[in-house]
């Protein structure tokens, strides 16, 4: 009898007042590949830091092998043979692939024999990656690639992925679960961490499920639906969003012939991005990270004010040059990507946050009527059901689905008459997150103008009525969400559709076709 | 000495403590951590050293002492930026305040106070070299030891494990973190180790470059020196350019004060911190290009738990 | 092992208490210091701090010296809280007080007869000028050139020293001053009123505490001030929400330049009336401690100017009485900082013994 690779029993972790692992029991077999499932919250990452030493657990083992280890560092865990592939690369832009990736290996290897180890593996398992190239200009997927050769060469008995797919196409995914059978196949065990059932299905031979710190079942994915793996991650069935036909109105924003030349070396340029909206009804972006999603977002939202002033037009009148507040003034609100640090002060209060963007309680000479903006605050607090300690509360002892309420909240109080969301449900617990699609659905419902971008497909299919893609800065024309697939979408994030960007050509193309990479300019890898 | 000869000279001499508090500091940025105690630094091992030549005569221990002084300046610092994370800004210049006021004070007894003079070691042969031979080779060791230190430092960034490491630190503490290097020993190391050569520095000034103490004789060479880093961008061989011009600079108001140029001293006195100013504004004015090669995390903070 | 845990809501008892222990073990050190030196420490505390309050005339004395820290530490505040780090108040005090004492200089030179309180408004107007246009470059370099503003600040710090230098020894010495580098005393009616007669301290102490009043209103009831406060810490919330970095910058260094020019030029037309090269004892550069100790707050600013004051004039009375260095002050205020940021830690985090695994 083989004895499990990994085996976890009786796990419990305590930051302050959370338990983050309680009493978590695991079992991962040689070759096998084992999904870890959870909502955000749900202690899958602690669990992982815990694997892979980066964090001590306050009670139970580890064996290895069969036999109990103790892992107190990631120099342990590597030790071992385990091996990690983070969801926030340990990436070091201004160094190359190969300075990258020897970084993570014992000293006792040299350069040059991590470069030659790059290309071996890189062939071997069909992946497009150059040594020498500093990392600042790879895509996310070619980092993501950096992270796994990284791992690969280190032999590794057992490979841990957080949550790989966030920053992937779908042509991509299945690129990367080809490369995973494969290790598989060799006898590596995998632990796989995911929030998405369908992926887990696909790929994984067993799952374990998370809920609040602790384990609510385990199951052969393939043997379940979506309903009772559901079940076991939320309690729950996942909650049903109601839908009406979108009532569609007037023109409220207009996009023609965006151009606009990247701000530094890190960016991505804009070329010819069109797309109107219209009052009651949701438009939704989908792209890769990375794509100039960011850049679009801020061009539209006034930070960055270097538009043509007919390129982006509200209501008809041209915005292009328009900062955020006149903007505002003009009916067109935001919701960024970040929380913390953009949607809101993380040491402020949430009232004083509230006047980042609304400025119904300031009074002449720009004094602030206090006893107002409080009122102000509790107010959006209640209708928006932010839990905190009161509009004093300082929004970084906000928990994250609590503050995108509150964020979100504060735009849609105010009325506006187009909205733009960056990454709505990003990060926050499953309840926060239907709550918030509810309020876009009746924002649309009420007339407003709605533009959602997101890298959450399933998000996108849920609630917007039309659908574009970016990819490489360029905007695919829309089509109805109704007349969408999975498939489809996925393609043009790689810049396939009609008009798109140059389709890759070559030996190479159905490789790179996965995957929005920048043209190698004719050099085969 | 001719004149070129005397500027040669006189260039390497005054730019061989910016050369040296230069690349301390380039050790702890390229390490991610912004070291504005420079200035007190220098200041607490220009007394130090000066007292120790006083009291054994021995310049080689005055230099270590002075070194010793910053590397212990270097040691609270790093302990209050790394552990305790407290902001950098206000620690660097915490120690500069305390520094000035504590060599000022240990300082007192020493004003006025001559050392024993040493003659300056010659490099036999090589100093016979016409025109250059005696500017070059007649120098004090220091001023070799800056160069040597310039070129180790090259070697161990670009050609070591230990090197690329240290600049990851700089580059992205939170990813060595991950990848399990211990981020803060590594940063306190380099904060000491910068801190030290800023020490033999202020040293330098005291025993060598101008044997005396006078209260505040560092004379602003520890902010001239982070401006240098910047000027260098974050490169050790440029950082002894940037400090022999420098050097220049202070010379060629001496040079013009000699040749009895009509202007009143304290403008030409003004000449090198008027320069720093102008550096300044030429290398910062493209914020991409310092983007590119300045450390990412310098001044951040790192909290390995988060 | 003792480890630190971050709190998720920072002490507001911690945030008074820091200071507290901060100075206790500033006190702490001096009592080392002063017994290492051989000197009996009980005495040397009393003088250092109790003596400095010991009559009406200890207390104006305090008042005086307290002015114009507090009115550079208020500027301060502001430029650290919108995380603009200007570093060169001295500089900017220098320019001040040169720009007040030339006015004043002129006005007793053309032997002019205005009334003091005629005179007031157009010193502090001097004064505000000076320091301002001084700062006025340091923000124009930021703002055009992205130059980092603690360096040029400081070299400006020296640049405005030599300055005043140039003129006190050449074109400004007393021709009847015995070839001191000094200008002539300037007349009395250039003179800040006092506002007791026979003590030194003057109107300025009062234009002083009224500039924190009008900052703490600023920096917390108004729309102005939250929002040079939002850039420094998120630069991207302030994109965010159209806040203007650039305002930010221009408005910080021109309102603390402004006030340490009002410093410089009180200092120069009241208790010293006369320009020398020694019109600052590091006013520029200890209101940066002020500023900290006061936790950047207007209300701390004046506390703790009145502390450092008890330094500074502890200090004097130290030399005078018991023979100790005047120099030790600044160790002092040096040692205060650095314990006042190491207790700071613990407003954020909390200390936890831990077992080692």
């Amino acid at each position: 009898m083989i004895p499990p690779r990994l085996e976890l029993r009786a796990i419990t972790k305590r930051f302050a007042q959370v338990v983050a692992n309680d009493d978590v029991s695991l079992v991962v077999n040689p070759g096998e590949i084992h999904a870890v499932l959870g909502e955000n919250g749900a202690g899958k990452s602690t669990l992982m830091k815990v694997i892979y030493g980066a964090v001590q657990a306050d009670a139970g083992e580890i064996l290895w092998d069969g036999r109990p280890v103790s892992v107190r560092s990631p120099h342990d865990a590597r030790a071992l043979g385990i091996a990690m592939v983070f969801q926030h690369f340990s990436l070091f832009d201004t160094l190359t692939v190969a300075e990258n990736v020897w970084l993570g290996l014992p000293p006792s290897v040299k350069l040059q024999e991590v470069s030659d180890g790059i290309r071996r593996k890189a062939a071997e398992y069909g992946l497009d990656l150059h040594p020498e190239k500093p990392v600042h200009v790879l895509s996310v997927g070619e980092r993501q690639r950096v992270e796994i050769v990284r791992a690969l060469l280190a032999e590794p008995r057992l490979l841990i992925l957080d949550e790989p797919t966030s920053v992937l196409t779908p042509q991509a995914v299945e690129k990367l679960f080809e490369t995973l059978r494969k290790l598989a196949a060799t006898g590596c065990a995998i632990l796989y961490i995911s929030h998405k059932l369908d992926e887990i299905r696909a790929l994984c031979h067993r799952c374990t499920v998370l809920r609040a710190g602790k384990v609510t079942g385990t199951a052969d994915p393939s043997q379940e639906t979506t309903a009772t793996l559901s079940r076991l991650m939320i309690g729950a069935e996942p909650p049903r969003l109601e839908r009406r036909a979108a009532k569609v109105g007037g023109l409220a924003l207009r996009v023609d012939g965006l151009t606009l030349p990247r701000i530094d070396k890190f960016g991505v340029a804009l070329e010819a991005v069109g797309l109107d909206v219209h009052e009651g009804e949701i438009v939704g972006i989908a792209g890769v990270s990375g794509n100039g999603q960011q850049e679009l977002l801020a061009a539209l939202s006034g930070e960055d004010p270097r538009a043509d002033a007919g390129a982006v037009q509200l209501f008809g009148r041209g915005i292009g040059r328009a900062g955020a507040r006149q903007r505002r003034k003009l009916g067109l609100h935001f919701v960024p990507e970040e929380r913390l640090g953009r949607g809101a002060v993380p040491t402020l209060s949430l009232a004083s946050n509230l006047l980042l963007t609304r400025n119904e309680a300031l009074r002449w000479l720009g004094f602030i009527d206090r006893r107002a903006l409080r009122d102000q605050t509790s107010g959006i607090m209640r209708r928006y059901w932010v839990k905190a300690s009161g509009p004093q509360a300082v929004a970084r002892s906000l928990s994250g689905g609590n503050l995108q309420k509150y964020i979100v909240g504060r735009e849609l109080d105010a009325v506006p008459k187009m909205l733009v969301v960056a990454q709505p449900t990003w990060g926050v617990d499953v309840g926060a997150a239907a709550q918030i699609r509810a309020e876009l659905v009746a924002l649309r419902d009420a007339g407003c103008a709605v533009l959602v971008v997101s890298e959450e497909l399933e998000e996108l299919f849920a609630i917007t009525d039309r659908l574009h893609v970016i990819a490489k800065g360029r905007l695919s024309p829309s089509i109805p969400t109704a007349d969408a697939t999975v498939e489809r979408i996925g393609e043009w994030m790689s810049g396939l559709w009609p008009g798109g960007p140059s389709m890759p050509t070559g030996p190479d193309a159905r490789a790179r076709a996965g995957e929005v990479a920048p043209p190698a300019s004719g050099s085969a890898p | 000495m001719n004149g070129l000869e005397l500027l040669v000279a006189a260039m390497l001499s005054a730019g061989t403590p910016l050369a040296i508090a230069g690349l301390g500091l380039l050790v702890n940025e390229r390490a991610g951590v912004l070291n504005l105690g420079a200035e007190g630094t220098m200041l607490v091992a220009a007394v130090t050293g000066f007292a120790t030549a006083y009291h054994t005569g021995s310049v080689s221990l005055a230099l270590a002492a002075g070194a010793a002084a910053g590397a212990l300046l270097g040691l609270v610092l790093g302990w209050l930026v790394i552990w305790l994370n407290t902001n950098q800004y206000a620690t660097g210049l915490a120690v500069s305040l305390f520094g000035s006021g504590f060599s000022a004070f240990v300082g007192l007894g020493y004003v006025g106070k001559q050392l024993v003079e040493t003659p300056a070691p010659v490099v036999p042969f090589l100093s016979d070299i016409p025109v250059v031979g005696r500017a070059l080779f007649q120098q004090h060791p220091v001023v070799y030891l800056a160069i040597a230190v310039a070129g180790g430092m090259t070697w161990f960034f670009y050609r070591t494990r230990a090197g690329l490491v240290l600049r990851s630190v700089g580059e992205s503490p939170v990813s060595a973190h991950a990848l399990g290097y211990p981020v803060r020993r590594i940063r306190l190391a380099a904060v000491v180790a910068g801190a030290a050569l800023c020490g033999l520095s202020g040293a330098y000034l005291s025993v060598v470059y101008t044997p005396l103490w006078v209260e505040g004789m560092a004379g602003g060479r520890g902010w001239i020196a982070l401006a240098l880093t910047v000027f260098a961008t974050w490169r050790p061989l440029r950082i002894l350019a940037g400090a022999y011009l420098f050097g220049g600079v202070t010379m060629l108001q001496l040079h013009l004060q000699a040749q009895g140029v009509q202007i009143p001293a304290q403008f030409m006195s003004m000449l090198p911190y008027v320069s720093t100013v102008v550096v300044l504004v030429l290398i910062s004015r493209n914020p991409l290009w310092i983007r590119l090669n300045m450390p990412a995390s310098l001044g951040k903070a790192f909290y390995p738990g988060a | 092992m003792i480890r630190l845990e971050a709190r998720p809501v920072p002490s507001l008892a911690m945030s008074v208490l820091s200071p507290v222990i901060a100075l206790a073990v500033t006190v702490g050190v001096g009592f080392a210091l002063f017994l290492a030196l051989g000197k009996d420490p009980g005495r040397v505390l009393q003088v250092f701090l109790l003596e400095p309050f010991h009559g009406v005339r200890a207390l104006t004395e305090l008042g005086l010296k307290s002015t114009p820290l507090v009115l550079c530490a208020l500027g301060l505040a502001l430029c650290f809280r919108s995380n603009v780090w200007n570093i060169g108040a001295e500089g900017q005090f220098l320019m001040g007080g040169i720009a007040g004492g030339g006015v004043a200089l002129w006005i007793t030179q053309e032997g002019l007869g205005v009334s003091r309180w005629a005179f007031l408004p157009v010193l502090v107007l001097a004064g505000a000028l000076g320091g301002g246009a001084w700062a006025a470059v340091v923000a124009w370099l930021k703002d055009r050139f992205n130059a980092n503003e603690i360096l040029v600040s400081l070299m400006l710090v020296y640049v405005a020293n030599l300055f005043l230098s140039w003129l006190v020894f050449g074109p400004w010495k007393d021709p009847q001053g015995f070839n001191f580098p000094q200008t002539m005393s300037f007349a009395a009616a250039t003179e800040v009123p006092r506002v007791v007669r026979g003590m030194r301290l003057h109107w300025g102490f009062a234009f002083a505490l009224g500039a924190a009043v009008v900052m703490w209103v600023y920096m917390f009831r108004t729309y102005h001030g939250l929002q040079l406060q939002v850039g420094g810490p998120s630069p991207a919330a302030a994109r965010y929400a159209g806040f203007s970095s650039r305002a930010a910058v221009w408005t910080t260094l021109l309102v603390s330049g402004a006030l340490a020019g009002v410093a410089g030029a009180f200092e120069v037309a009241g208790p010293m009336g006369q320009l020398t090269p020694h019109v600052s004892s590091g006013y520029g550069f200890t209101a940066i401690i002020v500023a900290f100790v006061g936790r950047l707050h207007p209300l701390g600013c004046i506390l703790g100017s009145l502390l450092l004051s008890v330094f500074l004039i502890g200090g004097e009375l130290a030399q005078s009485r018991v023979g100790l260095p005047s120099a030790l002050t600044g160790v002092f205020q040096g040692v205060l900082l650095l314990s006042l940021l190491a207790c700071d830690t613990l407003v954020h985090n909390r200390l936890r013994v831990g077992r080692l695994r």
